[in-house]
């Protein structure tokens, strides 16, 4: 599941090439090729080979989704029984409106919850919607929840290996 | 945004194809030009609809440290913490949310020393304990956004 695979130079350099983004151009693996200094053919092998590890998760388009409307974000968490969660993750993770969906640990006495999963509606009202949808799925495994709306967004630089 | 813009961001969420001409590929499927393609996308993120195109990156599988945490910060001292935070270059993203555990960021770094390396910097120049909750386990994520 979190199997580290360490990259190699040139996968790294790859890595620094594209993590803020594709050149849009139409061909944008040879402008990768060209800035890392190998063929796009190999740039193409190394990312469908990083595409297969999960090292890539996908590729494509990530959509503000405040600007989509989607302006209330809930994090949502769950006090479950430990020996569930691995269940009601598979099913409230496939949920359309959970983006993302975790067990952490707990730290007790002040923190019960070790299942999390983020809910985007476009107001509260339709966050607390699906958020009852989640009880339904959850039933008697809920042993108490929350949802914390952020308020504001204090720092968002995006995740970066160093160069 | 018009029925091509709502495609793309529908249907291109993943999937975008490496071959020769990836964006050929995906104007055919979507019964448009390559040319209009790369406008669209190029437009779409200068008006702030997409927030990125390209890979997706999984830190973890990187070898990398990827971590949530959570500080109780009171409202006087909110903004100290915050500007604090801020300088710390292993903090990723942070967000205000209304609960007793006032502040939730991602720590990232390359490896578990400097995960540890970076909590303690951030106590001992906050003063506040932290409340690490790295993940267990993540299970399969659906995002999708419809436009």
């Amino acid at each position: 599941m979190t199997t580290k695979m360490q990259l190699d130079e040139i996968d790294r350099r790859i890595v620094l090439a594209t993590q803020s983004g594709l050149p849009l151009e139409a061909q944008p693996y040879h402008a990768v090729a060209r800035q890392v200094g190998i063929t796009a053919e190999e740039v193409m092998e190394r990312m469908r080979h990083m595409l297969e590890t999960g090292v890539i998760r996908r590729i494509g388009v990530v959509p503000n989704h405040y600007a989509l409307g989607y302006k209330a974000n809930g994090m949502t968490v769950w006090d479950v029984p430990d020996e569930r969660v691995d269940e009601l993750g598979e099913q409230v993770g496939a949920l359309d409106f959970v983006s993302h969906c975790y067990q952490r640990p707990r730290h007790l006495p002040d923190w019960p919850y070790n299942f999390f999963a983020m809910v985007h509606g476009h107001d509260r009202g339709e966050v607390e919607e699906l958020v009852q949808r989640i009880a339904g799925l959850i039933g008697d495994a809920d042993r108490g929840h929350e949802i914390l709306y952020s308020t504001r967004i204090l720092k968002k630089t995006g995740l970066r290996i160093g160069g | 945004m018009d029925a091509l813009d709502r495609a793309i961001i529908n249907s291109l969420q993943g999937g975008f194809p490496v071959c020769e001409r990836p964006f050929e590929e995906v104007a055919s499927r979507l019964h448009t030009s390559e040319q209009e393609i790369i406008s669209r996308i190029g437009q779409l993120l200068e008006r702030g609809i997409l927030s990125r195109f390209g890979p997706m990156y999984h830190a973890e599988r990187m070898g990398g440290s990827l971590s949530l945490a959570a500080m109780k910060i009171p409202a006087g001292d909110f903004e100290r913490v915050a500007e604090v935070l801020n300088g710390i270059p292993e903090v990723a993203h942070n967000y205000a949310r209304d609960h007793v555990l006032s502040m939730w960021f991602v720590l990232a770094t390359e490896t578990p020393q400097e995960h540890a390396a970076a909590l303690e910097k951030i106590e001992q120049q906050t003063g506040y304990p932290v409340y690490d909750m790295p993940k267990i386990k993540e299970y399969f994520i659906g995002l999708r956004f419809a436009a």
